[in-house]
């Protein structure tokens, strides 16, 4: 099924050994926090969206957002947003686990040299 | 890529009225949409039969990644150069009792800076995001894509795939700029995905500058060709590694007449690219399967024109020989060859510039860059037959639609090796 390959394959390890500029640990953290303030930044664009068309529509009353209830299906959607919410933001998580896995895996400046021999 | 904002703000806004309060208030004049200066919203690409859907959702990842990298650019870099001319360099000379030499000293000295650090890792992590947002947007829907594209070549000649084509190392060893599978994993038979990964997120990257259909680098190709050589009424033209097409079809709109052949070596970009010209209306191109290191399937003296647009950083010293040699032959006399590309390291280009353009050789996966913008491509085109006195140079910049993009040749921000203008080098045989 497409949306489990995609949960599983998006975040897929790129051919190439990572470089990393800081410690790795406070790489790895920055780059989980970058996913976050994109996935918040998505999420207030969307919160913004449905603000502007509900108000344009007259549409939202006071209190309807604080009282919804989903209902089974609406929570099982719900649920397969937060996997895919979730999978996103450890996605240096996926790709260490694939580098531990791989041999032989080169870094691009060796290819470099190998490359540019005549 | 994208906009210089400070300086452009200041000129723009000058604080000339002497506005009391509700003036202030009431004119557009501190609007936030009056001050905006970045890219377009997603929403305004242009689409075709092939380009995946996109949710509200995945168009917002899609610009907040654009806004990062021109964040980045426009508000990061600075603080680099200033490092590098406060800290790094300065610290270089006292420690050694010599100015820094080289492109790759440079690099490393500005590699122990907080500043390039924070930048370099930052830099590097938006172009992951970008590639698991255009990859989760695709691989969701990516049967339904080869169902389209399946419906808009198959049987049509104008597709020539070759199964049992090798991916040379230069393509297969890492993936260019960390896009998982490159341009030539299929992940089933008919697929599309990595092409249209690369065709709508590509956004992300260019933040717009290169057009609705990120054709711009094409069209700033045919305008250049129509200025210089006005006379040139080309019949058949090729392009090598024309991937899904986005500098192809302006040559191909540019002359109507003429047959255009893309070779490349990824088959999910030819397929993509076939449906993507049809449902655009654009029916006089084929698309190849082939490594342009061996065109031995087209006869000597069977093209126009060859193109390369921002391909050959991607090759390798041999095959980038290969290639030139196998232009040579394949021109008709008369016939002209252009490499359009970032333009080349010299001595007169600051080494902080040169070690900034470095940054995706070593940490994009783009490992011919370096060395290819060091290469005497002049003495390269003579080698491979070219005459001296035939070697054609000039400089483009990307065309795109100005009442809804940032135009290239406006945009004063410097995102070393990114920037949508480029150097052409040719040679007429």
């Amino acid at each position: 099924m497409s949306i489990s390959d995609a949960i599983a394959e998006a975040g897929a390890k790129p051919a190439g050994k990572r470089p990393y500029f800081l410690d790795q640990q406070v790489e790895r953290v920055l780059a989980i926090t970058m996913a976050i303030a994109q996935e918040l930044a998505v999420t207030r664009q969307r919160a913004d969206t449905l603000e502007r068309i509900l108000k344009a529509k007259g549409l939202l009353a006071d209190g309807e957002i604080d009282s919804f209830y989903p209902d089974a299906a609406a929570q099982a959607e719900r649920g397969l947003a937060n996997q895919e919410y979730i999978a996103r933001i450890l996605r240096i998580l996926q790709q260490e686990n694939e580098a531990a896995n791989l041999t032989g895996d080169i870094a691009s400046e060796e290819v470099g040299d190998e490359l540019s021999a005549g | 890529m994208v906009v210089n904002q400070a300086p452009h703000l200041a000129l723009r806004l000058p604080l000339r009225h002497t506005a009391g309060p509700i003036e202030g208030r009431s004119t557009v004049r501190n609007s936030p949409a009056s001050q905006y200066d970045g890219p377009p919203d997603f929403r305004v690409v242009g689409r075709h039969a092939v380009f995946p859907e996109t949710s509200h959702d995945e168009i917002e990842r899609i610009n907040f990644l654009a806004q990062m990298n021109r964040h980045l650019s426009a508000r990061v870099v600075p603080g680099v150069k200033a490092a590098f001319d406060s800290r790094v360099a300065p610290a270089f000379e006292a420690r050694h009792g010599r100015p820094l030499a080289d492109r790759h000293e440079t690099r490393r000295a500005l590699l122990a800076d907080p500043a390039f650090q924070t930048w370099s890792a930052l830099r590097r992590l938006t172009m992951e995001q970008r590639q698991q947002a255009g990859r989760w947007t695709v691989i969701r829907q990516r049967e339904r894509l080869a169902e389209i594209a399946a419906r808009l070549t198959d049987g049509d000649e104008r597709l020539k795939l070759d199964p049992d084509l090798a991916i040379p190392r230069y393509v297969s060893a890492v993936d260019h700029h960390c896009m998982p599978g490159s341009y030539h994993r299929e992940y089933f038979p008919g697929d599309v995905t990595n092409g249209a990964n690369y065709d709508h997120a590509g956004f992300v990257t260019t933040g717009g500058l290169l057009g609705r259909y990120s054709d711009g680098g094409g069209h700033a190709v045919a305008r250049w060709v129509k200025r210089n050589l006005p006379d040139f009424q080309p019949k058949d033209i090729l392009e090598i590694g024309g991937t899904v097409g986005h500098s192809t079809l302006p040559l191909a709109e540019a002359f109507p007449d003429a047959q255009m052949t893309v070779v490349d070596l990824g088959a999910p970009m030819l397929r993509y690219a076939l449906a993507r010209a049809k449902s655009l209306n654009v029916h006089n191109v084929r698309f190849v399967q082939a490594s342009g290191e061996d065109l031995s399937q087209f006869p000597d003296a069977s093209f126009d024109w060859i193109q390369t647009t921002m391909f050959l950083h991607e090759l390798s010293t041999v095959a980038l020989r290969n290639i030139f040699a196998e232009t040579r032959r394949l021109l008709r006399p008369g016939g002209i060859v252009l490499h359009v590309e970032q333009p080349q390291y010299a001595p007169d280009m600051p080494l902080f510039e040169q070690a900034m353009r470095d940054w995706d050789a070593f940490y994009n996966n783009e490992p011919f860059w370096s060395r290819m913008h060091e290469m005497d491509l002049d003495a390269a085109m003579i080698a491979a037959g070219f005459s001296p006195e035939s070697l054609i140079h000039g400089g483009v910049t990307g065309v795109v639609d100005k009442e809804i993009f940032p135009d290239a040749a406006d945009d004063e921000t410097e995102d070393y090796g990114r920037k949508a203008a480029w150097h052409v080098i040719g040679a007429v045989a």
